[in-house]
């Protein structure tokens, strides 16, 4: 037997081999963070100070719709060919496919936001007045909070008729606290402010919501 | 030499999917090595059973107990399962997808996983360097290759579910001896298929399924019996 951190490495490792050769998440993702980025940009003609007002909500409203793409790609993959089963009847840990897939996601939304972020920065001429290097552990926590729950939520809603519909109607309204820390420590550390409350509010959900996902997920998958 | 032991037990297994149910007070016993043709029409229970041997579908009510365990976590190693969908990602090559299943079982190691993966493809006559991806392969050959799946972990207990659809005659004559030389080394096979006159000679005891219940076990393949013994039954 290999460890199920073992398992996980290799999980994660696939599903990046897979999505390297078939690129529909992250391709998925870009078009649709682009097409907000430039609708947006010529819809609005912001002053540098209202850029700062309403970007924390802009980007990461985007984030999160793109981020719902990837995370329905994530698990379709696994039902083509109900290769889903042949995990579940080997003696690999549930958890270990949950933290692999969830990495996977964390990747994805990461690339997409590094790419993204320049050109959010570069449209609505973005400056800010705040600690900078806490946009990035903002980003970091926040991009945890919505693709562990995504994928939960994701995985629970694979055997449903119409699962593109339901991610969103089981994700969105458990993460509008994380969403709102989120949205909130950007504008904060935008306009000057330290966000070190939002910070710590995030990390908790992080938290959570990690070990909520982890002591359920065994049961979701193993749901008929 | 064959093992005569129960390996199988299965006792009033119920299954229902809603008001549906699939499999109606299945109670059975199957020794170990030995090979069982699962026969019967399209809805008679014959995949409903396969899945729950396999662990992917719970009873709704009765019990299975395998090797003895009645929790499949505890036997899953010992069970290898080929349903009718390939079970294979089809952007990967054999080897790769092989090579991952492998992990999840254990069989580490890159000599030895390589090795274990190289083997069982060509144990299915398929080819281990053929580097094009599951997607791209004819049905037939996913067929073997989600066999060859299904004997990585050299189970005790093989469970194939429709294994010779889609196959050509040759490659299914290959494919049945293949699985006979399985059961001469012990493992004991469920096969569920609509081609029983292929395991004829082969099968150790064809049982027959009829609306969610075993209706008949025979030694050789007399359909024709079964279905008066079944309309006596039922008068």
């Amino acid at each position: 037997m290999i460890a199920p951190t073992g398992i996980t490495r290799v999980t994660l490792l696939k599903d990046l081999r897979l999505e390297w050769r078939s690129k529909d998440a992250i391709n998925s993702m870009l078009f649709f963070s682009l097409l907000v980025v430039v609708v947006f940009s010529f819809s609005f003609d912001p002053t540098a100070e209202e850029s700062r007002q309403i970007a924390g909500g802009l980007i990461w409203v985007a984030f999160l719709f793109a981020a719902v793409v990837a995370l329905n790609q994530t698990w379709a993959r696994e039902i083509r060919n109900q290769v889903l089963d042949a995990y579940r009847i080997s003696p690999a840990p549930a958890n270990s496919l949950f933290m692999a897939k969830t990495l996977g996601n964390f990747i994805f939304v990461s690339v997409l936001e590094a790419l993204m972020t320049p050109l959010f920065i570069m449209f609505y001429r973005l400056r800010s007045l705040g600690p900078a290097w806490q946009l990035l552990l903002i980003a970091v926590l926040g991009t945890w909070a919505l693709v562990v729950n995504g994928t939960f939520f994701a995985a629970m809603s694979l055997r449903t008729r119409s699962r593109e519909i339901m991610l969103p109607l089981l994700l969105f309204p458990i993460s509008i606290p994380a969403l709102l820390a989120m949205v909130q420590a950007t504008a904060d550390i935008l306009n000057g402010e330290g966000a070190r409350f939002w910070i710590v509010l995030l990390a908790t959900y992080d938290l959570v919501f990690t070990t909520v996902c982890l002591l359920l997920f065994e049961t979701v998958l193993n749901a008929e | 030499m064959t093992e005569t032991v129960s390996a199988v037990t299965v006792s009033n297994l119920i299954k229902q999917f809603g008001r549906f149910a699939a499999l109606r007070g299945v109670t059975a016993e199957f020794s170990g090595g030995k090979l069982y043709a699962i026969l019967g029409d399209n809805g008679a229970g014959k995949t409903t059973l396969l899945r729950t041997l396999a662990g992917l579908s719970q009873p709704s009510g009765g019990g299975v107990s395998i090797l003895g365990a009645s929790k499949f976590r505890d036997i899953s190693v010992q069970v290898g399962y080929m349903a009718h969908p390939s079970l294979l990602y089809d952007e990967m090559s054999g080897m790769e997808n092989l090579e991952y299943f492998a992990r999840l079982y254990g069989i580490s190691g890159n000599i030895t996983g390589k090795a274990r993966c190289a083997d069982v493809i060509r144990t299915v006559g398929l080819d281990p360097d053929l580097v094009r991806p599951v997607g791209q392969y004819s049905q037939g050959m996913r067929q073997r290759m989600s066999l060859a799946r299904a004997l990585l972990n050299d189970p005790k207990i093989l469970l194939l579910d429709e294994p010779f659809s889609n196959v050509d005659v040759h490659s299914a004559i290959e494919m049945v001896r293949l699985l006979a030389r399985s059961r001469d080394q012990g493992k004991t096979i469920f096969v569920v298929t609509h081609q029983a006159s292929l395991l004829e000679g082969a099968a150790d005891e064809f049982v027959w399924m009829e609306f969610g219940k075993i209706v008949g076990r025979t030694r050789e393949l007399k359909r024709e019996q079964i279905r008066e013994q079944t309309a006596e039954q039922q008068k």
